[in-house]
């Protein structure tokens, strides 16, 4: 009891007022991020926030819904987003469900290991050789005097021109960006598969599970949010292509990127407001995949460690 | 056992067929530029172009300018992150990973139509271009060096060089880089990569560089386009490769700074 009363009139002597308060401290260690955040928000936020206000500005700065009216309006421009879209669609799921295949095949498929190596090396390489190379690298393959067009006329005596065959269609451009969206699958794919446990495999066994249902009721489940995740990146890939489509058909293949690109080029459009709506969905379209990405990783992150 | 081998050769075979047959289709193009013979005249008649070395030169410049900056920015700041901020590190990790978000194309008009004018117009200057690829290069470079730093222990070797007396510039350059060399390296070689083969940047916003060089030769020139092209593959495999060496290190020397 004693001893507490000391403590406390030691703690509290006299019931006088503690010492100074503790001075707010300021943290002066944010200022080591300060030119980060500087130019990033000169040269990354404050560009994207501009096309945001710009979108519903009209031409004498006046607010207004114009000019996201005028993208339903124009046929071309929902004609350009389908077109995007398709494009994105057909190569994200394609190159999505060939490069978990790929994948499979060397980590699981019980290929030689030097040819995993070799695989994983060449889709680093795939992954990033995009853009004009890569348009001519196709126009030399399936291009009119192309390799693979010139091998089918002279062997199997069909000209696939005159039957109305174009490369420089959704198809065609498909076939290009197929190139580097499933390497990107492989990468992205293969330490995923990876991580599947052995232990999973031999339960499933134990239980008199065969392979199928290993596959149907373990691994495709826990790898499902990767192998959606990774697609939607694939589609953000390709949604976002210019370089490549531009020097590949030119504009024969009306795609947003495309729109946009001529509409920086000169103002194609004669209303630039309209330009940055249509910039303003993509950056919309792009967000919303970003979204379902980030969400489907975290969900992958609980079973893949 | 057996039929899912089978399968897996024949998905491989087909893989290994997508990638290897534009590039043999490049280069057998490439060399038909004379009629009835293969030769290396588009080869010839694309190293003769001395706008070739010009705007090789200029991506070449454009490439270590962004690596410069993109350095200066990214490594103190994700060092600075893991030292003091660890709070804000989602954000940085945001920032960096925006590009993937905002598209090339809408990156640049967002910037011609920002800077393009008074009161701040930077597009006389190559200025928006490497802020372009700087932002293009944030994913890579952050990556790499913060997976770098992760694998030390920052602060405490941060803590002791300070107790130890030594000053910013020594910590820097004596402590943490040669740490994370490793990381960086990778980070710059993917750069790399990335702005020597870059159209849309440069393109649009006029500056001279080897991808707009490319397009335009390929509207001009039949065969040569297929000759640039395979350089720049070329070019591409040997910054992977160098790549994949340096990682193949990392391990060994990541081990090393943690044993120490």
């Amino acid at each position: 009891m004693a001893v507490e009363a000391k403590l406390d009139s030691r703690r509290n002597p006299g019931g006088v007022p503690k010492a100074r308060p503790p001075k707010t401290r300021i943290n002066w260690s944010w200022l080591g991020v300060v030119p980060f955040f500087a130019f990033a928000i000169m040269f990354l936020i404050l560009p994207s926030l501009s096309i945001f206000i710009r979108s519903f500005q009209g031409p004498e700065g006046q607010f207004t819904f114009d000019n996201i009216v005028a993208i339903f309006h124009g046929r071309d421009f929902i004609n350009a987003y389908r077109t995007s879209l398709t494009i994105s669609l057909i190569t994200a799921v394609g190159g999505g469900i060939f490069g978990f295949l790929l994948a499979y095949s060397v980590i699981l498929g019980g290929l030689p290991s030097a040819l995993r190596s070799f695989l994983l090396t060449f889709s680093g390489v795939a992954s990033n050789f995009a853009g004009v190379p890569l348009a001519f690298a196709f126009v030399a393959t399936i291009g009119n005097a192309g390799l693979v067009t010139r091998i089918i006329e002279n062997v199997l005596n069909v000209d696939i021109h005159a039957r109305g065959f174009t490369i420089y269609s959704i198809w065609g451009l498909s076939i290009v960006y197929m190139y580097f969206q499933f390497p990107l699958m492989v990468l992205i794919m293969a330490p995923a598969l990876d991580g599947l446990r052995r232990e999973w495999r031999e339960a499933c066994e134990n239980l008199g599970g065969t392979e199928l249902h290993y596959w149907r009721y373990v691994a495709l489940p826990i790898l499902m949010p990767t192998l959606l995740g990774t697609m939607i990146l694939l589609f953000g890939n390709a949604f976002g292509a210019y370089a490549t489509a531009y020097a590949f058909s030119g504009s024969f293949i009306n795609l947003i990127t495309i729109v946009i690109g001529a509409q920086i080029q000169g103002d194609v459009l004669y209303n630039p407001g309209l330009g940055n709506a249509l910039a303003l969905g993509m950056i919309v379209i792009m967000s919303l995949s970003m979204v379902g990405y980030l969400t489907l990783q975290r969900r992958a992150a609980r079973w893949l460690r | 056992m057996k039929k899912t081998n089978y399968f897996a050769w024949f998905i491989f075979i087909l893989g290994i067929f997508y990638f290897f047959l534009p590039l043999f289709a490049t280069l057998e193009f490439s060399l038909r530029m004379k009629k009835g013979v293969y030769s290396l005249e588009a080869f010839r008649v694309a190293f003769q172009d001395p706008k070739f070395y010009q705007n090789f030169g200029y991506s070449l410049m454009w490439a270590v300018l962004t690596i410069v900056f993109s350095l200066l920015l990214v490594v103190p700041t994700a060092y600075w992150v893991h030292w003091k901020l660890q709070k804000i590190r989602p954000v940085v990790e945001f920032i960096t990973l925006m590009p993937f978000v905002t598209p090339a194309v809408v990156l640049v008009f967002g910037l011609i139509r920002l800077y393009g004018k008074p009161p701040l117009n930077l597009t006389p200057t190559p200025i928006p271009l490497i802020a372009g690829y700087i932002v293009l290069s944030f994913p890579y470079m952050y990556r790499s060096v913060d997976s770098g730093l992760r694998a030390i222990d920052i602060r405490t070797l941060t803590e002791a060089a300070l107790s130890m007396g030594a000053g910013w510039g020594t910590i820097i350059s004596q402590v943490i880089f040669p740490n994370i060399r490793v990381a960086i390296l990778s980070g710059v070689f993917l750069t790399f990569a990335i702005v020597m083969g870059e159209f849309t940047f440069a393109s649009l916003l006029s500056w001279p560089a080897f991808g707009p060089y490319m397009e335009e030769i390929g509207s001009m020139r039949a065969y040569t386009p297929q000759a640039l092209s395979l350089v720049s593959f070329a070019l591409t495999w040997t910054s992977m490769m160098i790549m994949q060496r340096l990682g193949r290190g990392a391990k060994g020397e990541e081990q090393v700074a943690v044993a120490h």
